[in-house]
């Protein structure tokens, strides 16, 4: 069975985020960077079914240089290959995305069987490149997906709704977008990351394209920082607590 | 025309849907066009009333056999040649799994551009919008020109408001399908049998992080002292192992309203608040006076959660409350 699953190298936030001086950019100076927990679900679903079916599990991005360091981590949990689209570092639509990865798709010498992606990217959540990925391979998709089961050349699809699931199900191959929820990622070993950091990472070109939905400015929502009231530092202000919630009534 | 795309369950109109009316409306408005909606099922009928009391004159009902379970080729066909017929300038959808997911296949069939997460339009030329990012912990200002304009509305944003007008005209809409827009098909609904307060539900969330060091039992058993009272996590704790991706709490968990929000041994990073920003009030405990959800709670006890909770609990049934 041969999968491929795409992911996006985000920063890592914390507690607050501090844009850059244009305003066109989280400032990332001080910020480390991951993919987004839907996707790291995503990548060990491709493992897990890579060694229970054997074949190949391919981790594609498409971002700057920098982002064969997310491609390192899917290696290390566990996918045989990385596929790096090159980016001068510049955010793409999730438009020219899809495209670009279609093309890399097709220009591949593999017959992928299944394609998996995020539900939506942990930062711009576009909610829209695995369906785009999917019409440009034309191939079926099922979107929001929290169980998966592959037999022969079917899959399974659940997703959650409101007090029970939907249940889907395509031919392969196919593109299915996933949410946290769908498995436990595994932490991968000191040796297995070792390892990773020499794996040799592939590098396809992308053809930028148009996209339509021009950034002006982000803007970070103001919240209400004014400080807690603290009610005590020990189980002594289990009173005060107590008094709270007879004053919201929850009790 | 603004086509607007109408969830809804037996003729109920979807919360989320009736947002996405609300902000197709003031597009329409600014624009000087009228604003339609499209529903499916054999039962959209019923949304007429709703509808036309958010402004809507012409409700288009897909009238298709193949069409009464869903699948969202199909529903993004009938869309397209709704829209096409009817001279279509936007077309707005709920940001929710099948607004989302039906809209992007709209998009992805005529390669337009499309937006996601919208909470605010200003029609000019172009359409000047902001949207969310990051679960909503960031805002885009961005600028879309398109020919035909895709918007998806951020869900639980928006107030929904009615104009008073009358019920919908109803008009019947049967889309032309090729066998392949039909691959991909709603099977089966599943029911689940998770007992007790569903977090999204609950007046109050009792939740911990990973300042709980995996003992939850404290926890628990203050929310076995409160009525309507659900208990959640970050995801710290669900990544140790300690709670299911269920109970998580934030941008890829569950998003929460409760009157009180109890976090617990959590340090309050982004990614999680944005699942608690519903909650009236925020209560925190943590032993560092210095973490972030310090800043954003209403109160706090600085303290170490495994005595400050059991104290709580005890205070709850002196008082008689159990
Ligand atoms: C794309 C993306 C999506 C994410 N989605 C989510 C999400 O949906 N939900 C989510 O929660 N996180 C999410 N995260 C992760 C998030 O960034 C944080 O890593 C996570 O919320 C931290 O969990 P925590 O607060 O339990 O742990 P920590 O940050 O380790 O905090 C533990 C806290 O416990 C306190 N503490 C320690 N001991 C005690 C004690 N005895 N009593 C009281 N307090 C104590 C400490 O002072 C500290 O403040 C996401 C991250 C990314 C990048
Ligand atoms: N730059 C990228 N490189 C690889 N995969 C991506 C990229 N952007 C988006 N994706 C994939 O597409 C999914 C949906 O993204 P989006 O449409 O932006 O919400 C993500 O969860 C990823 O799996």
């Amino acid at each position: 069975m041969e999968v491929l699953t795409a992911i996006k190298r985000v920063p890592e936030t914390g507690a607050k985020i501090v844009l850059t001086e244009d305003k066109r950019d989280i400032d990332t100076s001080s910020l480390g960077f991951t993919f987004s927990p839907h996707e790291e679900c995503a990548v060990e679903e491709g493992v897990q079914l890579v060694e229970a079916n054997g074949g190949n599990m391919t981790a594609l991005t498409l971002g700057e240089e920098d982002a064969t360091e997310q491609l390192r981590s899917a290696i290390a949990m566990g996918a045989d290959d990385g596929l790096l689209l090159p980016t001068d570092g510049g955010e793409w639509g999730p438009k020219a995305t899809a495209s670009a990865i279609a093309s890399a798709v097709e220009a591949e010498k593999t017959d992928f069987d299944l394609f998996l992606f995020g539900n939506e990217s942990a930062d711009t959540a576009n909610h829209q490149v695995g369906v785009r990925v999917a019409e440009h391979l034309d191939v079926p998709c099922v979107t929001g997906v929290k169980d998966l089961d592959v037999d022969g050349d079917t899959a399974v699809a659940k997703r959650e709704i409101p007090g029970g699931a939907e249940v889907y199900e395509v031919d392969l191959p196919a593109v299915i977008t996933v949410k946290e929820g769908l498995n436990e990622p595994r932490y991968p070993s000191m040796r297995a990351k070792m390892q990773a950091r020499k794996a040799s990472v592939d590098q396809v070109e992308p053809e930028p394209t148009d996209d339509g939905l021009e950034l002006l400015e982000l803007e970070v929502p103001e919240t209400d920082d004014s400080p807690a009231d603290i009610l005590g530092e020990s189980p002594e202000a289990a009173d005060e607590v107590v008094d709270v919630l007879e004053e919201l009534e929850v009790l | 025309m603004v086509l607007s795309l109408v969830e809804h369950d037996s003729g109920a109109v979807d919360d989320n849907s009736l947002e996405a009316l609300t902000l197709a409306r003031s597009v329409a408005d600014d624009a000087g066009e009228a604003l339609e909606a499209i529903a499916f099922g054999p039962e959209a009928e019923g949304v007429a009333d709703d509808v036309g009391a958010h402004g809507v004159e012409v409700l288009n009902v897909v009238d298709h056999s193949d069409l009464d379970d869903y699948t969202p080729e199909a529903y993004a066909r009938a869309v397209i040649q709704c829209a096409e017929e009817t001279g279509t300038e936007a077309v707005v959808a709920p940001g929710t799994d099948r607004g989302s997911e039906i809209l992007a296949h709209v998009a992805a069939k005529l390669d337009e551009t499309m937006a996601a997460e919208v909470t605010d339009v200003e029609v000019g030329d172009t359409y000047e919008l902001t949207r969310q990012r990051w679960g909503g912990t960031l805002i885009e200002h961005a600028e879309l020109d398109a020919d035909t304009n895709l918007l998806t509305v951020a869900p639980n944003e928006i107030s929904t408001s009615g104009t008073g007008d009358g019920p919908a005209d109803v008009s019947a809409f049967t889309p032309d399908l090729e066998d392949s827009d039909l691959r991909v098909r709603l099977t089966e609904v599943e029911e689940s049998d998770v007992e007790g307060v569903p977090l999204a539900e609950a007046r109050v969330v009792v939740s911990g992080g990973r300042g709980t060091d995996g003992d939850f039992s404290e926890i628990e058993d203050l929310a076995d002292h409160l009525p309507n009272t659900a208990v959640g996590s970050s995801r710290a704790a669900v990544n140790e192992g300690w709670r299911p991706h269920d109970d998580q709490i934030g941008q890829t968990g569950n998003k929460i309203a409760p009157e009180i929000y109890i976090a617990c041994g959590i340090s309050g990073a982004v990614q999680h608040m944005v699942g608690c920003k519903g909650a009236e009030n925020i209560l925190a405990v943590n032993t560092d006076p210095e973490a972030a959800i310090i800043q954003k709670a209403d109160w706090a006890v600085t303290g170490d959660l495994h005595e400050v909770l059991p104290a709580v609990s005890d205070e709850l049934e002196r008082r008689g409350h159990s």
